[in-house]
């Protein structure tokens, strides 16, 4: 485990009455949770409940318009996306953004930017966790399919090492085999680094996989935390969220 | 066969000219979509560097091919933080900050150093095509354009700077999640070009009047070229600068230069009419 993350059970992430939006619409009406280091969070919520919105605004794409974000007591709520990206945030988005002119072993390098350890043995380290990058390490990144892009936008944030990871879907548009394989990279990764994850979905079995907690989003605020094995029940869920 | 081989070698300076006098407009314009009007008058900072660097006594060499990229891509870097920086994002903005600040700069030199044409002369000779003489200046032109060309390539493919470049090109936003700091990286881009522009400035030093309103005389040419070449940069230029040059000396041989450049604007809007995202919006599509 790197030296540098904090020990389990301290707070990380700490949000507090975030509220943000678009222009003069509002979205996110008060969000407060903390993440603990070493801890898989997920956020449960179906479309149009502001779950982009609320990694966007983690991540700084958009401003805060009340609310304060911390990081590990450091507080980066007018932080820019560069900023937090140094100081420990990583960030896989919404359809993946993966560059698609660069290579596969490109998209890896532009990940190790803000590596501590030198870019080669980097990017051997993380393609020992995911194999399947290897076959396509100089093909261009558009060129993969939805899956593949999936684990390389994995990856590259996990280049360099990032204290907290924000996934934002990444089951969107997926096959389930590889929905299978993200998870237990996901899990050993956790396990051998102590990773502590963000993460917003609607599905179900890859939340209540992943997650040691689930918050419930609705209409822009959190309305109540359940445990993974409710999450897993769909009829239970049913009742919380509405999600059909 | 001596006319043959005189027309082939004015071909080759005509594309190498046009590359030149491109490739800073192209880089400016392909990585950071800025239409940058005052691209003629940083090739006529460039020329201005060296004139006053050569009657300063500065070796001629060193004023043409070192002085102008260095000084004229430090005024980009200043423009950029005083006036380019606030205007990301919008295009006529940008490009009625870049034409104001064009006349400003021609107001500047005019008053500094006058409304006169002024020159350095060619440091090199001529050489014998069979019987007739051609310039060996030209050759100058030629590996100027070609080392630009080259170089640029060079730092696009070889080094972490060119991928964090292309990076940010394809995608500000998911560069800026990893770490980089895509102002940083426009600033230097447009400084590249800057600097670029007054590289071509200072290699046609030799070759042009030397005033500050020449810069008009090159922006056109470098503006369609750009359109020509489309998205990848240096293949872009390299391909349309070598089709309209050609074009253009072919039938300025057979003509007049007037006629040359008339059928060279044809040639353009033939070009884009047909390709309308340029040559390597269609061709060539992965390249740089």
């Amino acid at each position: 485990m790197n030296p540098t993350h904090p020990i389990p059970g301290a707070p990380l992430l700490a949000v507090e009455g975030l509220h943000a939006g678009y222009g003069r619409i509002p979205i996110l009406g008060g969000i407060s949770l903390t993440v603990a280091a070493g801890e898989a969070v997920g956020i449960l919520g179906h479309n149009g409940m502001g779950k982009t919105t609320l990694l966007r605004t983690l991540m700084g794409y958009l401003p805060a318009t009340a609310g304060r974000v911390r990081l590990a007591g450091r507080d980066i709520t007018a932080a820019s996306p560069t900023a937090r990206a140094r100081a420990g945030i990583g960030y896989v988005p919404q359809g993946r953004e993966i560059f698609p002119a660069l290579s596969v072993r490109e998209n890896l390098r532009m990940g190790c930017l803000l590596a501590r350890t030198p870019e080669e043995a980097t990017i051997a380290g993380i393609l020992e966790v995911f194999p399947r990058l290897n076959a396509y390490l100089d093909r261009p990144g558009g060129a993969l399919s939805g899956g593949e892009q999936q684990l390389l936008a994995l990856a590259r944030c996990l280049c360099s090492d990032p204290r907290i990871v924000l996934l934002d879907e990444p089951t969107e548009g997926i096959q389930p085999s590889i929905i299978e394989e993200i998870v237990e990279t996901l899990r050993g990764i956790s396990r051998a680094r102590g990773l502590t994850i963000l993460l917003v979905e609607q599905n179900l079995s890859f939340i209540s996989g992943l997650s040691d907690r689930v918050l419930i989003l609705q209409k822009g605020t959190i309305t109540r935390e359940v445990p993974p094995e409710v999450a897993r029940d769909r009829t239970l869920i049913d009742e919380f969220v509405g999600m059909a | 066969m001596d006319l043959v081989g005189l027309l082939g070698f004015n071909v080759f300076t005509g594309v190498a000219t046009l590359a030149l006098i491109t490739l800073g407009l192209g880089v400016i314009y392909g990585m950071m979509r800025i239409i940058n009007l005052a691209h003629g008058e940083f090739m006529m900072l460039g020329a201005y560097t060296a004139v006053v660097a050569v009657d300063a006594g500065v070796n001629i060499w060193v004023a043409m091919l070192v002085l102008p990229p260095l000084i004229v891509g430090l005024i980009g870097l200043l423009i950029e933080r005083a006036v380019i920086r606030f205007l990301y994002g919008r295009m006529m903005d940008t490009m009625l900050a870049t034409w104001g600040i064009s006349l400003g700069l021609i107001g500047l030199v005019t008053t500094l150093y006058g409304n006169v044409v002024r020159g350095v002369s060619t440091p090199v000779g001529s050489f014998e095509i069979g019987r007739y003489g051609a310039s060996l200046y030209s050759l100058v032109i030629i590996a100027a354009a070609l080392a630009a060309l080259g170089g640029m390539l060079a730092l696009l493919r070889l080094t972490r700077f060119g991928l964090i470049l292309r990076a940010t090109m394809q995608n500000p936003r998911m560069a800026a999640a990893l770490g980089v700091s895509p102002d940083r990286i426009y600033m230097a881009t447009f400084a590249l070009g800057a600097g670029l522009a007054g590289l071509a400035g200072g290699v046609l030093a030799p070759i042009s009047g030397v005033s500050p309103a020449m810069g008009a005389a090159y922006i056109a040419r470098a503006f369609i070229t750009v359109l020509g070449g489309g998205p990848a940069i240096i293949t872009g230029t390299g391909l349309a600068a070598s089709l309209f040059g050609t074009i253009n000396e072919l039938v300025a041989f057979r003509t007049t230069p007037v006629i040359g450049d008339v059928v060279l604007l044809l040639a353009a809007v033939l070009l884009i009419r047909v390709l309308p995202q340029g040559i390597t919006g269609r061709y060539l599509r992965r390249s740089l």
